[in-house]
């Protein structure tokens, strides 16, 4: 493991991987910036949105992030989240939209997905789109990786999304060298997504580097779960065990941070990043196979909501 | 730790998805639940083996299919390196998908199949690579457990494409002789052919010298961004941000602006971290000049004894990639580094042909997956140099005007 000091050079004009991947990124935040009129950052409190905040802050720096930042606020997260959020937003002086999922819901442009504890990992999509059209949005940076999935191994960093918010990925513009074609009518927008080349690996590194504040539930805690299609889910105000599903506590963490009724968390005791990148690196399990109930629904569950807008 | 991109390139048949499998699976790239997605599939397809294509093959419609048709990233590290895979098909119809995958490497794997020997498929993505600029070309000579380890048949495949890269312009060639399937050469070296005294696959991607394949000579800063906080603790701050995409600044070198041309010297290079002593490419700064001169966003700052090529007539071998075909008259917008211009196609020069290497003379147009040599007027001055000194600053982009879709890529010829 490299060491975290300076610019991460591992020879004579050779920068780390990992400052190579940074570089790279700043240079795409950058070219959004100047290119489009507005633009907006997603912000989940996750870890990789986590770390598109610092790479916009290091792109602009000692500017400001000359974009606001927005949170797709599903009514499900996890409090310690929404928490985390808040204070990373204000100490940044970032400006911070709320587009929230239950306003759709109300306002009768969404309905909640039937049954017991129902996701609303799909009607994000809605809400987004609204938001989107509202704020006369042009460009969406998210912090979708191309490891994550196998339909996002495929997609473009610049990913053009017509009137609809649709993704065709059938006929993606060609992406060569990093020339990026931003060009779009009135209407369309372009999803960027500037970490499309980092691993889950890679943000651990860059958070250790970094010394990156996350959510307290991505380490390791004790928590009452229950066990639900393989997965442990956290007892909470929108998702509960039912009578024959077991309740009990478990020393836990979560790899990803999602809807509180979809995103499971896993068995550990690693409680720093040290012990995260040992876990990661040793793991045969995906972070979203492991822990995402929303990718499950098909072989081509991600590929689908992404055609209808997803992130 | 370091990264190294590479490109393959190749069809169904020649062990690709076995080989990038066994790379994967080898360093632990590929997860548990992938493979038992995988192998779920396979058995409801009633293969009787594992089909590791389908990790690859990420869009409903390939898999329904059962053909690669984009552009696939792949990733995995050893404890020396990071590795990025840009898996591309092989058949001529997605040549710009190979064009795309080689934009971006460091090293491109070219598969031959021990049996079949070269064919055109080969020799196309030989000569795509080339195209490219791809510093290094890695030729795996596979299945050579279908020929007893023979090296007769790899010494003969090696001569043979030797002698037809040396139409290329190739800097570096490497042949490994490989069974992905039986894993010979691939991670290990192989016991079944100890007449092969190089390295094995992996511990080639993992040594292959990449530091000196960067531009280190010009020095060149597209401006990107210009960098006015205008607030109260940095009120006279003005930087110009952008990525080093040749050369290396240094604080207090002499430097020019283009297209104003006037000079001034660097005072700083900050970055969020602090300033550096030192910046070379790929790294995104943020530089300072001791004079307050008009810069912007598409300027491009060098140094007044090394400048690039400042002009609106430009020469470049083009890469179609889109349905309606270019030709002489059409208009489209052109991005090369942090600008856009207007564009019209001057000529069509020729059109070459990507298996046989032959100039048609004659042609007027390029269609679909067609490379050829073109000229173009644009109506403001590139500062350009060839794609053969630089690959950064001597490319481009065309986008259609009316449909904004990437219909192109150019790399520039230029006075080298």
């Amino acid at each position: 493991m490299e060491s975290g000091t300076g610019l991460g050079a591992v020879g004579q004009y050779q920068l780390s991987h990992l400052r190579t991947i940074e570089a790279q990124s700043i240079h795409i935040i950058r070219e959004v910036a100047a290119e489009f009129e507005r633009p907006v950052l997603l912000f989940s409190g996750g870890k990789d949105s986590v770390v598109m905040l610092r790479l916009a802050q290091k792109a602009f720096w000692p500017g400001r992030i000359p974009f606001p930042v927005m949170h797709i606020d599903t009514g499900h997260n996890f409090p310690e989240v929404l928490e985390f959020r808040d204070r990373i937003v204000a100490e940044l002086e970032a400006s911070l939209l709320v587009a929230s999922v239950q306003q759709s819901i109300d306002a009768g442009r969404s309905v909640d997905e039937p049954g017991p504890n129902p996701s609303r990992n799909r009607l994000q999509t809605r809400t987004l789109l609204d938001a989107i059209t509202e704020y006369r949005f042009d460009a969406v940076f998210g912090g979708a990786r191309r490891d994550e999935e196998k339909a996002r191994a495929k997609e473009r960093v610049y990913s053009f999304r017509d009137e609809f918010g649709q993704w065709e990925p059938k006929n993606q513009r060609p992406e060569l060298w990093s020339l990026y074609n931003g060009r779009h009518q009135s209407g369309e927008h372009i999803r960027v997504f500037p970490i499309s080349d980092w691993t889950e690996l890679d943000v651990w590194q860059y958070v250790g580097e970094e010394g990156l504040d996350l959510p307290t539930i991505y380490y390791s805690h004790r928590r009452e779960v229950f066990r639900r299609d393989g997965m442990l889910l956290s007892k909470g105000p929108f998702v509960s065990a039912t009578s024959d599903e077991e309740q009990f506590e478990a020393t836990v963490r979560y790899r990803t941070v999602g809807d509180m009724t979809c995103t499971g968390a896993v068995e550990s005791y690693a409680a720093t990043v040290d012990d995260i990148i040992l876990e990661v690196a040793a793991s045969r399990l995906t972070e979203r196979g492991a822990t995402r109930a929303d990718d499950r629904a098909s072989e081509a569950a991600m590929e689908d909501r992404k055609r209808e807008g997803y992130f | 730790m370091e990264l190294l991109r590479f490109a393959t390139a190749g069809s169904v048949d020649d062990g690709k998805s076995t080989l990038i499998g066994r790379l994967l699976y080898d360093s632990k790239a590929i997860f548990e639940d992938q493979l038992e997605a995988v192998e779920r599939v396979s058995v409801q397809r009633g293969n009787d083996y594992t089909d590791l294509a389908l990790l690859t093959d990420g869009l409903r419609a390939e898999r329904e299919q059962g053909i690669t048709i984009d552009v696939a990233y792949r990733y995995f590290a050893t404890p020396a390196r990071k590795f990025i895979i840009a898996d591309t098909p092989g058949h001529i119809q997605y040549t710009r998908n190979m064009v795309t995958g080689n934009s971006t490497a460091d090293l491109t794997i070219v598969l031959i199949d021990a049996r079949k020997g070269i064919v055109e498929q080969t020799r196309r993505h030989a000569f795509l690579a080339s195209l490219l600029r791809v510093p290094h070309l890695l030729i795996c000579v596979n299945k050579m457990d279908l020929v007893d380890y023979d090296q007769g048949v790899f010494d003969n495949i090696r001569e043979e494409f030797t002698a037809f890269a040396s139409r290329l312009d190739v800097a570096d060639m490497t042949f490994i002789p490989i069974s992905a399937l039986q894993g010979d050469n691939v991670v290990q070296r192989s016991v079944n052919m100890d007449w092969y005294e190089g390295s094995s696959l992996l511990h080639h991607l993992e040594q292959v010298y990449i530091s000196s394949d960067r531009n280190l000579i010009d020095p060149r800063l597209p401006v990107q961004w210009v960098v006015r906080p205008q607030a109260t603790d940095w009120p006279d701050y003005r930087g110009y941000a952008g990525r080093i995409e040749g050369g290396v600044f240094r604080p207090g070198d002499e430097v020019m602006v283009l297209p104003s041309g006037l000079t001034t010297t660097v005072a700083a290079i900050d970055t969020y971290d602090g300033p550096v002593e030192e910046a070379y490419p790929p790294m995104s700064v943020t530089v300072r000049l001791t004079e307050d001169i008009d810069v912007s966003r598409g300027d491009l700052i060098c140094r007044p004894n090394n400048r690039p090529v400042v002009g609106q007539d430009l020469d470049a071998m083009v890469c179609w990639m889109t349905e309606r075909p270019l030709q002489k008259g059409d208009f489209f917008a052109l991005k090369h580094t942090t600008r856009w211009v207007r564009a019209v196609v001057r000529d069509v020069h020729y059109r070459l042909d990507v298996n046989t290497l032959h100039r048609d003379e004659d042609a007027t147009t390029l269609g679909l997956n067609d490379v050829g040599r073109v000229s173009f007027r644009v109506t403001k001055p590139l500062f350009y140099d060839s794609y053969r000194r630089n690959r950064l600053t001597g490319s481009f982009i065309l986008a259609a005007e009316d449909t904004n879709v990437t219909a192109g890529a150019g790399m520039l010829l230029g006075p080298d």
